[in-house]
């Protein structure tokens, strides 16, 4: 297997689409190399995208968040203030692995690996997060819900990449809150998970907001309904009951050895219900 | 194709020629002969093979050896100075906190890193930071126990 480490992005699409699918990116590897050793993949190549400067910082200003796709779960927490304004994003990218893991695994990874439970998608997705994506044709920008088709299938072109993500400056009254259920306390694979992002305005109605569901689909879905149900009422009693009916409505799961599609199912309702509360609160209603 | 890879190992400048596609951890064992630093599943679940790169705890079978060129290395083998063992090391001994040893480096440096940017972890914190260091032997008490006993003689508390 070959290795190039690339410094710009010109670099690494150049690079990526002449090989044509014959070289993956390489952010962390926590995928990419477990998957090797496990004889699951054998890319002739890797084009290393850390030392891309757009991939590997995270940039503050007038319009928000740029979070470059191979910023580790470590760096994010590092971060002076994006934990402060995006705790569930932050929250959900550090429940990946161990500390070692998070010493390298990447949002973009997590999110361009594709598995139904990838933990910071849901969070991503509720945060409204953008993805820049760079290719052979320039740039284009997605919401992070479009990107993933099916399980290990992205919608990205051969040769285009993640370049980071943006997430606006939250305004105040505003939470966002990430919880999966796992049968262990650490290490182990989502068996649901649930995003939320909301606003409120100064009497506690909710004026705007967004849940993402993790591993009870072929892909991480946006909960479309959540919208209608909390806009303009109180994030509280029954509300939260119709939330959380919508989100088991909407959860297509399948069983395996981690838990069966009808508890994932109720499960849901009960994570996407907590992380409300939990949003909520941070947004001080 | 073998590349050239300069980097600095332990506190040593070292070079060496790998294999590309070759992991940190093989190229660790099998080409520096740097054998410390341990194998237990080669896909990051057991933290036998953890090792600092550039200051970060990682599991060095999940880094190619390609990316560590310019970057620093700390391994298990670094940890005593001068043939005198690290706090760590120490209270491993005295405390049992290994049988067969295979999570042992890993546990070292891991827990090393910890009491690196916090001296007085509780065990919470300890069990949490480790929890991706895997021990089929000990059954962890004893690891937690001598790491927190080594975390209070590095803050001079013990005699
Ligand atoms: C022990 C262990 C525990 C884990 N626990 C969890 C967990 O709790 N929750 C969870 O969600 N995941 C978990 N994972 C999976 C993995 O760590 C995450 O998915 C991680 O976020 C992947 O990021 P990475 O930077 O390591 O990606 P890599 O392995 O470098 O890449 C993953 C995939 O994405 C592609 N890719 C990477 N970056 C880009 C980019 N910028 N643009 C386009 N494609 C790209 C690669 O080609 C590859 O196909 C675990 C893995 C291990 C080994
Ligand atoms: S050998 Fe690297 S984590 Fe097990
Ligand atoms: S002492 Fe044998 S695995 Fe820990």
């Amino acid at each position: 297997m070959q290795y190039q480490a690339v410094k710009t992005l010109e670099e690494a699409v150049e690079r990526l689409s002449r090989a044509e699918g014959e070289h993956m990116p390489l952010a962390g590897g926590t995928d990419l190399l477990a998957q090797r050793r496990a004889g699951r993949i054998d890319p002739k190549g890797v084009v290393d995208l850390k030392r891309v400067p757009e991939l590997a910082e995270i940039v503050l200003d007038d319009h928000g968040y740029r979070v470059g796709a191979a910023v580790s779960g470590a760096e994010l927490g590092e971060h002076p203030t994006l934990g402060q304004d995006w705790p569930g994003v932050v929250e959900a990218a550090q429940l990946i692995g161990s500390t070692q893991i998070q010493g390298r695994a990447s949002m973009g990874g997590n999110l361009c690996n594709a598995s139904p439970a990838a933990d910071s998608v849901p969070a991503l997705i509720a945060a409204g997060a953008l993805c820049s994506l760079v290719g052979p044709s320039g740039r284009r920008e997605l919401p992070v819900e479009e990107i993933i088709l099916s399980p290990g299938q992205t919608c990205l072109a051969p040769g285009e990449l993640v370049a980071h993500f943006r997430l606006p400056r939250p305004g105040p009254r505003t939470g966002d809150a990430y919880l999966r259920l796992i049968p262990r306390t650490e290490m182990d694979i989502a068996v649901v998970g649930a995003g939320v992002a909301l606003e409120l305005d100064a009497d506690g109605l909710c004026t705007a907001c967004r849940v993402g569901l993790g591993a009870v689909a072929p892909t991480p879905l946006r909960l479309d309904e959540a919208e209608a149900i909390l806009v303009g009422r109180r994030v509280e009693g029954p509300v939260l009951d119709e939330l959380a009916a919508a989100a088991s409505a909407a959860a297509r799961p399948i069983d395996d050895m981690r838990a069966t599609a009808e508890y994932r199912v109720r499960v849901v309702g009960v994570m996407a219900k907590r992380a409300a509360q939990i949003a909520a609160t941070r947004a001080g209603g | 194709m073998k590349r050239h890879i300069s980097t600095t190992i332990d506190g040593e400048a070292l070079e060496f020629l790998s294999e590309d596609g070759q992991t940190l951890l093989d190229a660790l064992r099998d080409v520096l002969l740097k054998t410390g630093t341990k194998e237990g599943c080669g896909t990051g679940d057991c933290g036998a093979c953890s090792v600092m790169l550039d200051g970060r705890l990682v599991c060095s079978c999940l880094v190619l050896a390609a990316e560590v060129e310019g970057a620093s290395v700390e391994t298990v083998e670094g940890l005593a100075e001068a043939g005198e063992l690290h706090p760590l090391q120490k209270r491993f001994l005295e405390g049992a906190a290994l049988q067969c040893g295979v999570c042992t480096p890993g546990f070292l440096v891991a827990a090393k890193a910890l009491l690196e940017i916090n001296p007085d972890p509780s065990e919470k914190e300890v069990r949490y930071w480790l929890a991706g260091n895997l021990c089929r032997c000990t059954g962890y008490d004893k690891i937690i126990r001598s790491v927190l006993d080594a975390a209070a003689d590095m803050r001079g508390e013990t005699e």
